[in-house]
């Protein structure tokens, strides 16, 4: 069967939070932007992650993005019609030793030094007042004001239904299996439909790794199942988000009581269905820097248990910049932290498309970084 | 206890039961993880405890269950009463809590009995207070000679006349019996009446539970088509259309009830494949001739395969430990397959009644896919119908979308008791098949678990 090819200025790949992004800026530009799913929108990490909006504990090359993002977060109803379910909130990290209370400090003067003054110090006092249950070992945390976290599913659809109130076209579950540049026109084959436009923009997360491939660049992004889980409703006791600087954690209450915690514990992706298992050992890794930040969370029944299919890629930062092929861009591999990011960065490629520059530093996170990297994609 | 096993059976009803005592007879290393203090599941709950009472109340047939309970307990298998397990996956691992302490478990062929749950009843006014199943109720009247005062009976299928029997036969007063099977239902049952012809004896049974609960002075109205419960803050009373005509029979207690369902919830979390029946109206895990699921080392027998009742589900428990035995070299395929004859031979004979009965008890479409908008389907996160046929026309296709669009699925029971509504509803909003709407996707802990349970799981490594 010969299918009718869909012409437009511009295809994305992957509909997560990304490339809806992408798709939404092209589109307010008054481009003809399709974006081809093989799911439905936000069916990975987009919709599983912890909805965390922090410059707290990010690495520095990360940071003109993550401070540009958090603007926009606090208006975010300007940009896609609807709150995101953002909550401002304090991002604090704990520290359980003197050791770890020195590297905090540490941390901040390498962030002062650079012009950063996000992060503060505070000490056993401010931070007991701050979290009246925290376990009585913790000595004090770094704590960052005016960030917050936000609603992941809910986000993905105010950006989705915004791209499309914007003319944008999503076309969900249709699996691209190959790319093709020839007369500066990309195509792109689907187990749906047949697309062509100039312009083609890999925002395919964990996947990114093999559609990149399909473009002619090599970019190592490792699939990974990341663990989150959430709690039966308790009454308010906690309204900053936490963490630990000598545990991986992530613990937060919701408006309506349920506790969410996490910190990139992995279960078991297979990139090949788009499934993930949860990994019980893992999880309870999981439970037990929890309980030992809030012992007050051990009678506390955790309801469920998840997993969503990240692109880990081997420095943990994102690829976002122009493919070796002209027309080509790269947007994805945001290694489960990318959440923050989303409002911004399809700003920065429709700035790359538009205007040829982007006015955020973007250097390191160019794709041309992994020709180091042997050949084969990690998985 | 040592971590690995040869056989875990999970739950230790008629089919847990009779595939640990089948298991153990061929030198397997078996263990039964089962919720309840008591072996015999929820049809012979508590046999041990009411040989002497039980008969009068409860029917003869509940004391069948003891001879089975009797040839388990005298079994090689090791059997754990209080064992919750809230994981089984893929690759062999369960997670139970027993007592207070979770633990991780691995076994080589894990055979789910996990039985039967009610299938949600969603009427306007199911969530007050005072309504409750009738499963429920005689789950209470088995454990404990509790009856409720004075109730109702809804719905339709032999479990509502068996509860209303046995009320009766406790001295307990039944207010009054609506019954809710369709009309049509009849004629269309009627075909499948000659395959029932050796089951005379059960039939018969049925037919004197409802004469003697009319000649008791019980009120019986037949032909129920539509219902709700009303009351402020608690049932006051049950409404009811008959022949287009509203009536009401005061109530302060409502047994529900219209069939039961599969319980499929750690069949799905372990990734089990399923398919939708449809004249049972509900998921089945994809089974082959020896219960083996599409994961080759996870079984499903008894109802939680598909309702067929406790015998049936006694000789599919005995045919799925015979694979599972078979799958471990334990026995020759020559031996499996000769030893499954009188097995088979029974499951045959229980498929005519059954037939019969999928036809004449299924429930009317109005009770399974609430029409009205008020209706809650999803009672922890108190979401309507309305919410779900709005969430649709926003574009929400199946029932992992619909929790990001109104949290349903998402309170303590995850949806394990308001997934098929919520798959159902969906579907005919949508017009569209069930298999293209699909079930929420359940993941581990199937059962609430304490978070410092699940930490103390890394300690002990």
């Amino acid at each position: 069967m010969v299918r009718a090819t869909q012409q437009a200025d511009a295809v994305v790949v992957g509909a997560g939070l990304h490339g809806l992004s992408a798709a939404l800026y092209l589109a307010r530009a008054g481009m003809r932007v399709v974006v081809v799913e093989k799911d439905h929108a936000g069916r990975h990490a987009s919709g599983a992650n912890a909805g965390g909006v922090r410059r707290l504990g990010r690495a520095f090359p990360e940071l003109p993005l993550a401070e540009a993002a958090l603007k926009c977060w606090h208006r975010i109803s300007e940009l896609v019609d609807d709150d995101c379910g953002f909550a401002p909130a304090a991002q604090i990290k704990v520290a359980e030793s003197e050791d770890e209370l020195a590297a905090l400090h540490a941390r901040r003067e390498r962030l002062v030094s650079c012009g950063f003054k996000h992060e503060e110090i505070i000490g056993v006092t401010a931070l007991r007042a701050l979290l009246p249950d925290v376990a009585p070992h913790c000595l004090g945390a770094t704590i960052v004001h005016g960030d917050g976290h936000a609603d992941p599913f809910r986000t993905v659809r105010a950006f989705a239904r915004k791209a499309c109130a914007l003319g944008a076209d999503l076309v969900e579950g249709s699996k691209v299996t190959g790319v093709s540049r020839a007369n500066g026109i990309w195509t792109v084959q689907s187990t749906g439909p047949v697309f062509a436009a100039p312009l083609l923009i890999n925002a395919a997360g964990a996947w990114g790794g093999d559609l990149a491939a399909m473009m002619g660049d090599h970019a190592p992004v490792r699939a990974s199942a990341l663990m989150l889980m959430i709690t039966e409703r308790l009454q308010p006791f906690l309204s900053p988000v936490v963490g630990a600087q000598g545990r991986a954690l992530s613990f937060k209450q919701f408006g309506n009581g349920t506790v969410l915690i996490g910190g990139a514990y992995q279960g078991r992706a297979n990139p090949e269905t788009g499934t993930t298992a949860l990994d019980m050992r893992q999880l309870a890794r999981n439970a037990a820097a929890a309980a030992a930040i809030f012992p007050c969370m051990a009678g506390v029944r955790v309801l469920r248990g998840w997993a969503g299919i990240e692109g880990i890629t081997p420095d943990r930062l994102p690829v976002i910049g122009p493919a070796t092929l002209g027309g080509g861009y790269h947007l994805f591999g945001f290694s489960a932290h990318g959440f923050a990011l989303a409002p911004i960065t399809g700003r920065i490629i429709a700035d790359l498309i538009l205007n040829g520059v982007s006015d955020l530093p973007i250097s390191e996170f160019n794709v041309l970084r992994f020709r180091t990297f042997g050949s084969t994609v990690l998985r | 206890m040592s971590e690995q096993h040869d056989i875990v059976v999970i739950g230790a009803g008629p089919a847990g039961m009779a595939s640990a005592t089948m298991a153990s007879r061929h030198g397997a290393s078996v263990l039964v993880l089962d919720e309840q203090p008591r072996p015999g599941g929820q049809i012979y709950r508590a046999v041990e405890r009411r040989r002497e009472d039980g008969a009068a109340i409860l029917g003869a047939e509940y004391l069948d269950g003891a001879g089975l309970v009797d040839r388990f307990r005298a079994s090689t298998a090791r059997y754990v009463p209080g064992a919750t397990v809230w994981q089984v996956d893929a690759s062999g691992e369960i997670g139970v809590t027993i007592g207070d302490r979770a633990q991780l478990l691995r076994a080589d062929q894990i055979i789910l009995a996990s039985g039967a749950q009610e299938r949600p009843f969603p009427v306007p006014g199911w969530t007050l207070p005072g309504v409750m199943n009738a499963g429920a109720a005689q789950i209470l009247l088995k454990t404990s000679g509790i009856a409720m005062p004075a109730p109702v009976c809804v719905g339709t299928g032999p479990l509502l006349y068996l509860v209303a029997h046995q009320y009766l036969r406790a001295g307990v007063k039944v207010a009054g019996l609506l019954d809710t099977t369709p009309r049509g239902n009849y004629t269309r049952a009627l075909p499948h009446l000659p395959g029932t012809m050796r089951h005379a004896a059960s039939l018969w049974k049925g037919w004197r539970w409802q004469r003697e609960i009319r000649a008791s002075g019980i009120p019986v109205m037949s032909g129920v088509e539509d219902i709700r419960i009303v009351g402020a803050g608690a049932a006051e009373a049950v409404e009811y259309c008959k022949s287009g005509r509203w009536s009401r029979v005061p109530a302060e207690t409502v047994l529900l009830h219209q069939g039961v369902v599969p319980n499929v919830n750690l069949a799905m979390a372990a990734g089990c494949r399923h398919d939708w029946h449809p004249e049972q109206a509900c998921w089945h895990a994809r089974v082959d001739d020896w219960g083996t699921s599409s994961h080759p080392n996870i079984a499903v027998a008894g109802d939680g395969a598909g309702i067929a009742g406790a015998v049936a589900a006694e000789a599919g428990g005995q045919i799925a430990a015979l694979g599972a035995l078979h799958r471990l070299g334990r026995i020759t395929t020559e031996q499996r397959d000769s030893l499954a004859v009188r097995m088979r031979r029974a499951l045959d004979h229980q498929a005519g009644l059954r037939r019969f009965l999928d036809t004449l008890y299924r429930p009317a479409d109005r009770f399974r896919i609430p029409p009205g908008d008020d209706t809650i389907v999803c009672r922890c996160e108190e979401v309507s119908a309305a919410q779900i046929r709005e969430a649709v026309a926003l574009g929400c296709r199946g029932p992992n979308q619909l929790k990001s669009f109104t949290r349903a699925g998402m309170g303590p029971c995850q949806g394990r008791f308001c997934g098929l509504t919520v798959t159902e509803v969906i579907a005919a909003e949508r017009g569209c098949a069930i298999t293209d709407v699909g079930a929420a996707r359940l993941r581990a802990p199937v059962k609430p678990l304490e978070l410092g349970q699940l930490a103390a799981l890394d300690e002990a490594e």
